[in-house]
């Protein structure tokens, strides 16, 4: 008798506690993070199955995880070292390339994941309420965890190298954040545009080849300043904000000099700002994925 | 006004409406909105606001179940996506007092590659439960789905049924204050649909409030206490099951008076150009029932402007939920002469379906045997008829279940080889 009123107590006071009003939008938008929280567990678990699954029935497994960086760097270090001529400015070729393509990993898989998560989730989407921004959210995890095991082989190369870290290697996360961020914003616009215009799921992979050699990834911002001139850089670092944060990536780990500082600080406030637009639009878009998707 | 402290649900004015473009050929890319804009710089949309939902109000104490019913189109998944917050209101207001559970469709989120233990967490997750909350109630979930043995396979090699099985039983394992359900009764076997019948009583006993979407007026009628009748949008009618029901079993019939051009087939391009159907009746006595056992015959009325020969009829049999019972072909071949019209009686002899509501769809047209069939006219709906249940002597049982299929194997034999 007692477990029934408890139970009808409990049962009352959940209605109380979950009692909410729903009303069209009005035009502001707030970000709702508090509801984002509340759905933690869902942004974790969708994580996990994405990491579970990203190697399942592959000969290999994991191992992919660091096979893919070191083969895109022999490339680069191909290309660019032996065939170009560049030189790595005092840090071996190949780490420099290596710890360009970490970088470059943690901000390409970002966005293309993040802008095809909407609409590669589009039965959940039209089946179920959840704030949607955990789906882009949920590509991070493992994105960090890509990225983790990239900076053990940083390690193991700088090892190899005979490279002693400095105090700047515990600078190293708030780098990967900040690239992170710029790429989760633009990858929130990508996502919210997509479910309307999937031509952006074919324009996204072409800009990110794009923006692969126009960044510092397989060469180092000094020979770009040397072969181009200096009036190129500034306009360069002001349209890509990439580079900066790159640049600051491999200072933290190899203490390299002249790293353009103000343009770090630049890159590290568009970060902000366009993960906070992105981030606007892609709540703006919303209420309206069930519908068009 | 029922008090405030005792309402689950509370809807007043809700409507949601949907723009639709005509005469503008729908853009999927942005080159062909872009051209199409550049092209047709003044050019505005003819736009028409489509109401899904409109002028929708009702209040729903806490520790019902009620029903929604509706036919096709009638509103019932808008209404169920609002209420679970997949999609937002045009207008007006909803109350929720408490967590809303919605299973839309048993097994949404399921990713095939993961096994059965995975996927409960998963889908779990994805119905709003907290990972303390599903490891709480992860054996019970297990035991309820009887998959036990396959936890560790991948849910791509479960049969359909364990597949579905788990998927109710997280989904039944959620503990919202109100949960909705959408037709989910419609799968699995019959000691599954028992359990899940016998779960949704549990849920309304322990005072929570269900909301069940449903086709099954045996179901709806056994376990609601209220209803809500949905046509085009608006509410027809609301209040006790019964009274809620017949207005829905009404309706049904209605659909006898439309013109036969409303219930044409869309899908096919040209249908009744130069072929078509004029009439369609049920030949029996009232021309809606028929008993059990009895030959179906339609009487056909067909027009052409064309001269055709070989022509036949196709019809197929459908059952209330949708699904196609069996079709068959007029083994005869006859001609039409442009601007003739004739009538056929065609009769499908001791069919073996089950007591339930059927309609028929019926095409006329060519082929089908060693050329690919061409169909002028496509008519789905008419007659639509209710086979009684069985009378005495019909059979060695007095009723039929819903879940035994739609088919009665009448003849049987059974003699003993051995003596005793």
């Amino acid at each position: 008798m007692s477990v029934v009123s408890e139970q009808a107590g409990e049962l009352a006071a959940n209605r109380t506690k979950y009692h909410r009003t729903i009303r069209p939008a009005t035009r502001w938008i707030s970000l709702n993070l508090p509801e984002v929280w509340h759905y933690r567990d869902l942004l974790l678990t969708l994580a996990q199955r994405d990491v579970r699954l990203r190697y399942r029935q592959t000969a290999l497994g994991a191992l992919w995880v660091v096979l893919q960086p070191l083969i895109a760097a022999g490339i680069f270090t191909f290309v660019f070292q032996k065939v170009a001529g560049l030189s790595g400015n005092g840090i071996p070729y190949f780490a420099l390339a290596f710890t360009g393509q970490v970088a470059w990993m943690a901000f390409s898989s970002t966005l293309s994941k993040s802008a095809s998560s909407l609409v590669g989730n589009a039965s959940l989407v039209s089946k179920v309420f959840f704030p949607r921004l955990v789906l882009p959210l949920s590509t991070v995890p493992s994105t960090a965890l890509d990225f983790t095991v990239g900076f053990v082989v940083i390690t193991v190369l700088m090892m190899v190298y005979g490279i002693v870290p400095f105090w700047g290697i515990l600078t190293l996360p708030v780098w990967f954040l900040l690239i992170v961020m710029l790429s989760l914003g633009i990858g929130l616009i990508c996502a919210s545009a997509m479910v309307r215009y999937r031509d952006v799921g074919y324009i996204v992979p072409v800009a990110l080849q794009m923006l692969l050699y126009a960044s510092p990834i397989g060469y180092s911002l000094q020979q770009m300043e040397s072969r181009l001139g200096e009036t190129f850089i500034p306009v360069y670092l002001l349209l890509n904000p990439l580079a900066a944060l790159v640049e600051a990536f491999r200072w933290s780990l190899f203490h390299t000099e002249n790293v353009p500082w103000f343009y770090v600080g630049y890159a590290a406030i568009v970060s902000v700002v366009v993960l906070t637009v992105g981030a606007m639009a892609f709540r703006q878009q919303e209420r309206k994925f069930a519908d068009v998707i | 006004m029922p008090k405030s402290d005792n309402l689950a649900i509370s809807v007043r004015n809700l409507g949601k409406s949907y723009t639709i473009y005509h005469n503008a050929t729908k853009h999927n890319t942005i080159a062909e909105a872009l051209v199409h804009r550049l092209r047709h710089p003044t050019e505005t949309l003819e736009k028409e606001t489509f109401w899904a939902l409109q002028d929708v109000s009702f209040d729903i104490p806490a520790g019902q179940v009620v029903g929604i019913i509706g036919r096709n189109g009638a509103g019932k998944s808008t209404l169920l996506k609002l209420l679970s917050r997949i999609t937002e209101p045009t207008t007006g207001e909803i109350d929720l007092y408490g967590r809303v559970g919605s299973l839309l469709e048993v097994g949404t989120g399921f990713h095939p590659e993961l096994t059965g233990r995975e996927n409960i967490f998963l889908n779990g997750a994805i119905l709003g439960m907290t990972r303390r909350e599903i490891d709480h109630s992860f054996d019970d979930i297990v035991a309820f789905s009887g998959t036990e043995r396959f936890l560790d396979t991948p849910v791509k090699r479960y049969s359909s049924g364990m597949y579905v099985r788990l998927a109710f039983a997280v989904a039944a394992h959620l503990n919202p204050e109100i949960l909705i359900v959408d037709e989910v009764l419609a799968v699995g076997d019959m000691d599954f649909q028992k359990k899940c019948i016998g779960k949704m009583d549990e849920v309304a006993r322990s005072g929570r409030t269900v909301l069940v979407v449903s086709h099954s007026m045996s179901v709806i009628n056994s376990r609601c206490q209220s209803g809500i009748l949905l046509d085009k949008g608006r509410i027809k009618i609301q209040g006790d099951i019964q009274d809620v029901v017949n207005v829905y079993l009404e309706q049904l019939y209605e659909r006898d008076s439309q013109p036969l051009s409303a219930l044409r087939f869309t899908g096919v391009p040209d249908l009744g150009k130069q072929i078509r159907f004029t009439a369609l009746e049920l030949v029996s006595e009232d021309q809606k029932t028929l008993r059990f056992g009895e030959d179906i015959v339609i009487d056909i009325t067909v027009e052409s402007d064309i001269n055709q020969n070989d022509l036949t009829f196709s019809p197929d049999i459908w059952d209330q939920f949708g699904v196609c019972v069996g079709r068959c072909f007029s083994a005869e071949r006859f001609s039409l002469r442009a601007g003739e019209q004739r009538t056929f009686r065609f009769s499908i002899c001791e069919p073996n379906l089950a007591p339930g509501s059927y309609s028929i769809g019926i095409g006329v047209g060519t082929g089908g045997f060693e050329t690919a069939r061409r169909d002028f006219d496509l008519i789905v709906g008419r007659p639509s008829f209710d086979v009684l249940s069985f009378g005495q002597g019909d059979f060695s049982i007095s009723s039929w279940e819903s879940n035994w299929g739609r088919m009665v194997f009448r003849k049987t034999a059974l003699e003993p080889l051995s003596s005793e």
